[in-house]
């Protein structure tokens, strides 16, 4: 518990989050589509164009490549941008932005420049929006060496990690979830409420297996364990927040505890995060898993648009919980 | 262009198949349709032709090797052509091409060389070449390290994972000496209903592990009654002068501070004799060679039992050594096998093997063939009983013998000479000194 806390929604985290940056230190700018008039497409940056002013808010036209392109050039020149994608499905629009130049700046010119800029918006599906709309983007981010990738699960990491990713040097994906954005929890109100990149949350500790699950997977597996728990088994629930770099140290702990893994995330399997983190623990914890790592991911498709559809698409929670119930051999 | 000759299946259960014999010299030239070789498959022998003209270049297998479906059997080409591609796509050139089957033979051979029973390295030579206990073993990570940090062989546990996989579970309850939890049990009981302490049921057993030798005793013997049909018969031998004979041999023994000689020593002096004689008795049919050996040797293995088991080791060349000699060997070979100090040469490659529970008072059993003998003799108890003789009840002295025959080698006269052979000895004890 910290000292003081006050309820508030996830986007109102964000919020909250990035006001408290922009008054601390004057060189940090919010840029994107409809951040600034409208409020913000879902109403996170409400109310921000009228305390910072349009300089400090800005609307871009539909220009993705080019707004990231500007922040980047704004990095480079001293200034600390917050870019808001209105999806990340259409951060792909300003992929060589984010690849060829954010990523690789600072390796490129051999650590003279650094790249402070933070990347948000909301990720993942979210009802019928359609395959363009519903990628969730974190395993393609992760792949890339010189970003660093957050994905939060509640209303208090959001703050406390958006915090840290805006006064980091590096560029930093800060990946929110639209469906979540308007889930209550009590966040911090200390001033320099800081959550470090990099280090994962033991949400619930368990004996019998580790699920490793972020953004709104961990909610999934909250539901798991809870179901677990009335069979009398106890899972540990570890969101390991950042995606990139990964807690992994936090992670194989815990397998060696409970010697079973169950990982549950919303991109597509092939090549993801959920692959990566199932060979980094038999890397590090071979001699201490019990049953194979199982995973639970959308499906290997685009995101369906029909309602019954998409809904089989996502990560299934019975799955999970079927899952679990295989790698600890419990029939 | 040289042409491969392979295996062909000859039939729907065929594996493979041994070539019996070739009727075609290296160098020669044949004709598409030749037979160049007679090939035994599980069913029958047959006439293997070639398909194509040339010349016979190499056999690649020799008479009596075995090759899978498939398998090279010769190349067939030009005179002077360059087979070693062709060697080379079959796996290695010299007759390297059938490697599997070799193998396979050393290691029926090296089950046919074992005792019923057998120490740790024994069994894990068994283990390392069977074809059934050399698959893989499954088990998770931990489980593997488990066994390591405890000293577990892995091969001693039943995995109550999928697949018969080895996890944690199985090691635990190992560790803890209870019987392994069924994956389909019931799950834990939920804390909220259940306290986590439910009183404690008193175990309606003991468990003990099987232990390495318990299990090879049971397999071998498990292989042996049911591959092997048995057959029994039964003579009731006249004791009385060899119960004479062996008090006289005893008096002798003690002047001479020997040990002394058992009814026991004098069965197996008397059945190594009568194996001369019944060459089939001394005997192994190796179904898998395809061959029956007549042993030229006579090594009767004299079970005992142990702690542990039953062993069973072996007096070599017993028709050639002494009643006093026999007698002492058997002596020390069961101190030693008592003491778990036996040594396999010493319990393995016996040809006949006895077994003895007289001293339990058993008049009379059947015992199971001790592969890959051909038969066992079960020795009961000498009994005083009445027997009728010139029309009158008197007192004699009887001891019943039984022997298990192998079918498949010993038929039921071919047994019952030898047994009357062994009857005879007994009832004229001197003879076992001639």
């Amino acid at each position: 518990m910290h000292s003081d806390m006050a309820e508030l929604q996830f986007r109102e985290a964000i919020r909250a989050a990035m006001v408290e940056e922009m008054e601390r230190d004057e060189n940090i700018f919010l840029m994107g589509e409809e951040v600034a008039q409208y409020n913000g497409a879902y109403k996170v940056s409400e109310g921000m164009l009228d305390r910072f002013g349009p300089k400090r808010v800005i609307d871009t036209p539909i220009s993705e490549n080019g707004f990231a392109g500007l922040g980047i050039g704004a990095a480079l020149n001293g200034l600390r941008p917050i870019i808001e994608f209105m999806t990340f499905n259409f951060s792909f629009v300003a992929f060589d932005q984010l690849i060829n130049n954010a990523a690789k700046i600072r390796y490129m010119s051999g650590g003279q420049f650094k790249l402070p800029i933070v990347f948000r918006g909301p990720n993942g599906a979210a009802g019928q929006l359609g395959a363009t709309h519903s990628t969730s983007t974190e395993s393609i981010y992760a792949t890339i060496p010189g970003l660093k990738v957050v994905a939060p699960s509640n209303p208090d990491d959001a703050k406390g990690l958006l915090k840290s990713a805006i006064r980091d040097d590096d560029p930093v994906i800060f990946l929110e979830s639209e469906v979540m954005y308007g889930l209550r929890g009590e966040v911090s109100d200390e001033p320099d409420y800081l959550i470090p990149l990099g280090k994962a949350r033991i949400a619930r500790e368990g004996e019998d297996v580790t699920i490793v699950a972020h953004s709104k997977s961990y909610w999934i597996a909250l539901r798991v364990a809870d179901r677990l728990a009335e069979e009398g088994y106890s899972a540990e629930v570890i969101d390991p927040r950042t995606l990139r770099p990964l807690d992994i140290d936090t992670i194989v702990a815990s397998i060696k505890k409970t010697n079973r893994c169950v990982i549950i995330d919303e991109s597509n399997p092939y090549a993801s995060i959920s692959s990566e983190i199932a060979y980094q623990i038999q890397d590090r914890a071979f001699d201490y898993l019990d049953a194979p790592i199982r995973r639970i991911t959308a499906k290997d498709v685009p995101a369906p648009y029909a309602k019954n559809l998409m809904e089989y698409y996502m990560p299934q929670e019975d799955d999970a919980y079927e899952a679990c119930k295989q790698v600890m051999y419990a029939g | 262009m040289a042409i491969p000759v392979e295996m062909p299946k000859m039939s729907d259960t065929m594996e493979e198949g041994v070539l019996v014999s070739w009727l075609v010299e290296e160098g020669a030239s044949v004709s598409a349709g030749d037979v160049i070789a007679q090939v035994e498959t599980d069913k029958a022998t047959m006439d293997l032709e070639v398909y194509d003209d040339g010349v016979l270049l190499k056999k690649v297998i020799q008479e009596g090797e075995a090759v899978p479906i498939g398998g090279l059997i010769a190349v067939l080409g030009e005179e002077g052509e360059d087979i070693s591609e062709v060697l080379a796509k079959y796996g290695g050139g010299d007759g390297s091409a059938a490697p599997e089957p070799e193998t396979k033979a050393e290691a029926v051979e090296a089950e046919a060389g074992q005792a019923p029973s057998g120490d740790g390295a024994a069994e894990e030579a068994a283990v390392a070449a069977g074809p059934e206990e050399g698959a893989r073993i499954k088990a998770s990570p931990l489980a593997r390290k488990m066994a390591r940090e405890h000293g577990i062989d892995l091969r001693t546990v039943r995995g109550s994972g999928p697949e018969g996989r080895i996890i944690k579970r199985d090691i635990e309850a190992l560790l803890a000496g209870a019987p392994v939890e069924v994956p389909e049990a019931a799950p834990k009981p939920a804390p909220a209903e259940a306290p986590a302490e439910a009183p404690a049921m008193p175990a309606a057993y003991d468990v003990e592990r099987i232990s390495q030798m318990r299990k090879t005793i049971a397999r071998r013997l498990a292989q042996s009654k049911f591959t092997a049909p048995h057959f029994y018969l039964t003579v009731d031998v006249d004791m009385e002068k060899a119960t004479a004979f062996r008090e006289q041999l005893n008096e002798l023994a003690e002047a001479q501070g020997r040990g002394k000689v058992s009814f026991n020593d004098l069965v197996t002096k008397a059945c190594a004799l009568a194996l001369r004689q019944h060459p089939y008795v001394n005997a192994s049919y190796l179904e898998a060679e395809g061959e029956i050996r007549l042993h030229r040797e006579i090594h009767v293995a004299v079970a005992v039992a142990i702690d542990e088991g039953l062993i069973t080791p072996v007096i070599r060349h017993a028709d050639r050594k002494g009643l006093g000699q026999i007698a002492e060997e058997t002596r020390r070979l069961a101190e030693k096998a008592r003491n778990r100090e036996l040594q396999p040469e010493e319990y393995t490659g016996s040809t006949f093997t006895t077994s003895n529970l007289g001293m339990f008072g058993i008049d009379e059993f059947t015992a199971i063939i001790n592969p890959p003998n051909a038969c066992i003799l079960a020795i009961g108890a000498i009994r005083d009983v009445p027997v009728v003789r010139d029309g009158e009840v008197v007192p004699g002295r009887r001891m019943r013998l039984t022997l298990s025959c192998d079918h498949r080698i010993v038929d039921g006269a071919v047994g019952a000479r030898f047994l009357t052979t062994v009857r005879q000895y007994l009832e004229e004890p001197l003879n076992l000194l001639l």
